[in-house]
């Protein structure tokens, strides 16, 4: 059982989290012309949208309703139309995707029906446009509750309900936001090669991976269609990636009767084997030899990879379901984790996670905890807690500005799980401490800090 | 919330500002923040703008009143950067839940949070920047402020500059008032002499401050505070015995350097250490204004003597360059050109301006700039992202000098380009600063993989005729056309 250990404290210090209508804004990034609005002061969009820039270096689709003081006192209902009729005009989206802010949601706005007026006050105009909302104020939740509250709304909104014709070759993927570009192309091609075809919302392979179209365009280019998520409930089953999209593919069951099955996570031999043979099940295909070939490599990189991981302690910050991922990978391959904090103590695969306790906190906490670990596994902001312990750190989930091609980094299924072998093995070994005699001397003090440290008589 | 309204209604009605003296007095009422188009606008709040104001204050903890969008999405996102201390680069923040909203303890978790502040960092100051919400809830940031400054024995600086109250702009002048209100003139310093100046507005992006200094250092004069860049809290609360200022990034914090002017008797002028002749000009004016409070004269020979060697070394090191630059044409896309020797120093090694916008700038500066660029075509007020792009896909011009936000307009346009506002990586001010500029505008423009991205793929462009390569059934051809692929590969490699 693990334990979950409250945040007690008043003042967060280095925050680990991004807030909630980011998680819904990077959803909707995953729909084909798609523009995302958030309902609040221009300062929350702008300080969102910078941090999708940084991390993208992507010109990023994000509007805002611009609440001054005076619509903070009268109400944004009016701004909230006056914005979707000035998108609607200027950018001619499919989908403008509405996510609600702190401010709206403490003034109590009832946003759902602000938007039910402007579509029956303007149906002609908004014609060819869906407009959905998620509420995602920023005082709950992270990246993962927003993300999947922009799905599920998008599933309410557009998707058809009723029980449909189910075509047997049609795989319905709700993935998690811990997948990144590189990820969610493996994972097409992975499910292509049993002869299916996969409809993947939403879809950041085709909207985030950073082309150079040949005009300039205001929306997303690329990603999950809106036709497609009309016709999302002719699937012949879904496949839920990460515990925080189970409340969306709940919601396409309840609407559609689409069946579901949830994989935790895809990183690792075992989950990716069972994965892959659901695969084979449902397409009644045999595993490609392309497939069988990358298992083998995986087999290759554990017994190659194994020697840099046996007892090194590993200190994670991120989101639920990626500090699952990541933990699980990590005692996979014979580490320990030293420290575990994450955002939230709502998610049901906490407990799961291969760790003594979780602290829900920030990398405050982290930076505690973490002394005498051998990696640091989080996103960019870890950099400072790097310097000041002296811990090398693993860049990883959402924000990671200071380097180049995070969303081309393939962290899932046989080659995933190969590369983060591969990744992880290199920094430790790029880190290695030279033995020293010092270090060495069995009468040296007990209580030196290079104690905590992994024996250097590790073997390589 | 009346007061915020008092503060904004003062910071609006500013005598000193060029634009505000333009109007009638109606207008100047009005104030001068735009009103925002919803699903049309752009930019930061109030809030980002205090924030970017202050935080460069290197020894100060600040921390965000808010829920957690507001510091979460936020920090430790500006290229300041600090000789010393690091603590204005940790985040704290009171990351207000659901329940801290409704039930309505905001102030006391805030009360809580300077505790721990003060009992983990021992800051010599703790800064607290209220937001949307806390505004909106009613939190009293200033009582709590008071009482926490009471009962630890430290200076905590309340910053009331929600985001719904307005833009960056306004931002950075209610941070200035901040300073002014609560900071500024609460210390003595036991060492003030007649060569001590304040610098305002200057953030020390990339550490370009440090090209300056030592400039200032040769003539024996003193940084007494440079506001905010690389500061220390002392450094600021000290700052009203300094004998002559200068304002730098002109629009934000002009209130704060009148207002010192008119409490302290600190004249100050508006300058600027971008390009050559403005850094000089700079230099002269420091010079000047201490003379008039007493300093002795003959600093004004040693600044011409000074300027007279570094301008000659800087003018000789960017001739340099215009072999490589000249007749190169330059698209500038920035809020408003803040320095015109920028645009002169590259003018005057043969560079071209093909365009300016003109946003920001004022009748003055639009008259400057006809008489430079001697047509009135290459000004523009706004250019909308899809125009930029085709004017650059159509290569009007050999680079964009702008800020991040249109960055990626020139990128997919295939066009060079270089940040020059606050994002930059590279530093630009002082003489050092213009030669680097040259440099990486050099660096950008001749980059070797502009001829890779702009050609198309082999496949897309073959002449006619000459297509039938792929679809062949001859053999003998396809062996031919292999040969030919080999021998060119061959050859190249021979020739290495």
């Amino acid at each position: 059982m693990v334990r979950i250990l409250r945040n007690t404290k008043s003042a967060a210090v280095n925050p680990l989290k991004s807030s909630q209508p980011l998680g819904a804004a990077f959803a909707f990034l995953g729909v084909e012309g798609a523009m995302p609005l958030f309902h609040g002061s221009q300062g929350c969009t702008s300080f969102a949208l910078v941090l999708f820039v940084r991390h993208f270096k992507e010109a990023i689709p994000l509007q805002t309703t611009a609440m001054d003081e005076v619509a903070t006192i009268l109400g944004g209902a009016d701004h909230l139309e006056e914005a979707i009729l000035n998108l609607k005009t200027r950018t001619k989206p499919k989908l403008i995707g509405v996510c609600t802010t702190a401010l709206v949601e403490t003034r109590g706005e009832d946003c759902a029906s602000d938007i039910a007026n402007v579509k029956l006050k303007h149906a002609e105009e908004l014609a060819g446009t869906e407009v959905v909302l998620a509420n995602t104020p920023d005082f709950g939740g992270a990246i993962e509750e927003g993300w999947a509250k922009a799905v599920a709304a998008m599933i309410e909104g557009i998707t058809r309900s009723g029980a449909r014709t189910r075509q047997p070759k049609k795989i319905a993927i709700l993935p998690g936001c811990n997948l990144t570009v590189a990820d969610v192309e493996h994972l097409r091609d992975m499910v292509e090669s049993f002869g299916l075809k996969p409809v993947i919302l939403p879809d950041v392979s085709g909207s985030l991976d950073g082309t150079v179209p040949d005009r300039w365009v205001t929306t997303t280019y690329g990603g999950t269609s809106v036709e497609e998520i009309r016709e999302l409930g002719t699937a012949a089953q879904c496949i839920v990636i990460g515990e925080h999209m189970r409340h969306p593919a709940k919601v396409l069951h309840g609407l559609t009767g689409v069946p579901f099955a949830v994989f935790q996570s895809l990183t690792g031999l075992r989950a990716v084997d069972r994965f892959v043979s659901l695969l084979s099940a449902v397409s009644g295909a045999a595993v490609p030899a392309r497939v069988r070939r990358h298992r083998a490599q995986l087999q290759d990189a554990l017994l190659d990879g194994h020697f840099h991981f046996g007892g090194k302690k590993i200190a994670i910050a991120a989101e639920p379901d990626q500090l699952y991922q990541l933990a699980t990978f990590f005692t996979g391959m014979g580490c320990e984790i030293a420290a575990a904090v994450t955002t939230t103590d709502m998610s049901k695969v906490l407990q799961k996670v291969p760790a003594e306790w979780v602290q829900i906190g920030d990398l405050g906490d982290l930076e505690a905890l973490a002394a005498g670990a051998d990696l640091l596994v989080t996103h960019s902001h870890g950099r400072q807690a790097s310097r000041r312990l002296g811990i090398p750190l693993m860049r990883v989930g959402f924000p990671i500005f200071d380097r180049l091609g995070s969303q081309h980094k393939l962290t899932i299924l046989y080659r995933g799980t190969r590369d983060l072998i591969f990744d992880v093995a290199n920094i430790f070994q790029a880190n290695q401490h030279a033995p020293t005699p010092e270090a060495l001397d069995p009468f040296r003090k007990r209580e030196m800090p290079d104690e905590l440290r992994s024996s250097p008589l590790t073997r390589h | 919330m009346t007061s915020l309204s008092a503060k904004i209604q003062d910071v609006f009605d500013e005598p000193a500002c060029d634009t505000n003296r333009g109007k009638d007095a109606k207008a100047r009422k009005e104030g001068c923040s735009k009103p925002l188009t919803p699903g049309a606008a752009a930019g930061g709040c109030a809030f980002d703008g205090a924030k970017i104001v202050l935080q460069p204050i290197t020894d100060v903890a600040h921390l965000v009143h808010a829920p957690l969008a507001c510091e979460g999405n936020s920090w430790d996102n500006r290229g300041a950067v600090s000789s010393g201390p690091t603590l204005w680069r940790t985040s704290f923040t009171t990351d207000l839940t659901e329940l801290d909203v409704v039930m309505g303890q905001g102030e006391r978790k805030l009360f809580k949070a300077i505790r721990e502040i003060k009992e983990t960092y021992a800051p010599p100051a703790v800064f607290v920047y209220s937001t949307c919400v806390t505004a909106l809830i009613g939190d009293d940031i200033e009582a709590v402020c008071k009482r926490a400054a009471e009962k630890f024995g430290l200076a905590v600086v309340p910053i009331n500059a929600p985001g719904l109250a307005g833009s960056k702009n306004l931002g950075n002048k209610l941070a200035a008032e901040a300073l002014l209100d609560h900071v500024i003139g609460t210390v003595e310093p036991d060492d003030a002499g007649p060569y001590d100046i304040n610098i305002l507005g200057e953030f020390n992006l990339s550490g370009e401050f440090w090209l300056v200094k030592p400039l200032l250092d040769r003539l024996g004069i003193r940084v007494r505070a440079c506001i905010p860049g690389d500061a220390r809290y002392i450094d600021v609360a000290s700052a009203h015995r300094a004998q002559a200022a200068m304002l730098v990034c002109s629009s934000a914090m002009i209130n704060l350097a009148r207002k010192m002017e008119e409490r302290w008797d600190i004249p100050f002028f508006e300058g600027s250490f971008y390009g050559i002749t403005d850094t000089s000009e700079a230099l002269r004016n420091i010079a000047e204004l201490l003379v008039r409070k007493g300093a002795d004269a003959e600093i004004l020979d040693h600044t011409e003597t000074l300027i007279a060697e570094q301008e000659a070394i800087a003018w000789r090191k960017l001739e340099a360059y215009r072999r490589r630059l000249q007749g190169k044409r330059v698209l500038l896309n920035t809020g408003g050109v803040k320095s015109w020797s920028v645009v002169h120093a590259l003018m005057e090694i043969g560079m071209e301006i093909v365009g300016t916008s003109v946003k920001k700038s004022t009748v003055e500066d639009k008259e400057r700039i006809k008489r430079i660029l001697k047509d009135e075509n290459r000004m523009f007020d706004q250019m909308a992202a899809r125009d930029l792009y085709a004017m650059l896909s159509k290569h009007k011009a050999d680079i964009m000098l702008s800020g991040g936000r249109t960055q990626f307009v020139a990128l997919k346009a295939k066009t060079p380009w270089l940040d020059i506002n606050q994002e930059r990586q590279h530093p630009y001010a002082g003489y050092d600063g213009m030669v680097e500029l040259v440099r990486q505008i050099d660096l950008a423009i001749h980059n070797p993989i502009w001829g890779q991205v702009r050609e198309p793929a082999p496949w897309d462009c073959q002449p006619a005729g000459e297509d039938d390569l792929a679809s062949t059934k001859n053999g003998t051809a396809t062996v031919n056309a292999f040969n030919e692929f080999a021998g060119a590969t061959a050859h190249r490699s021979g020739n290495r």
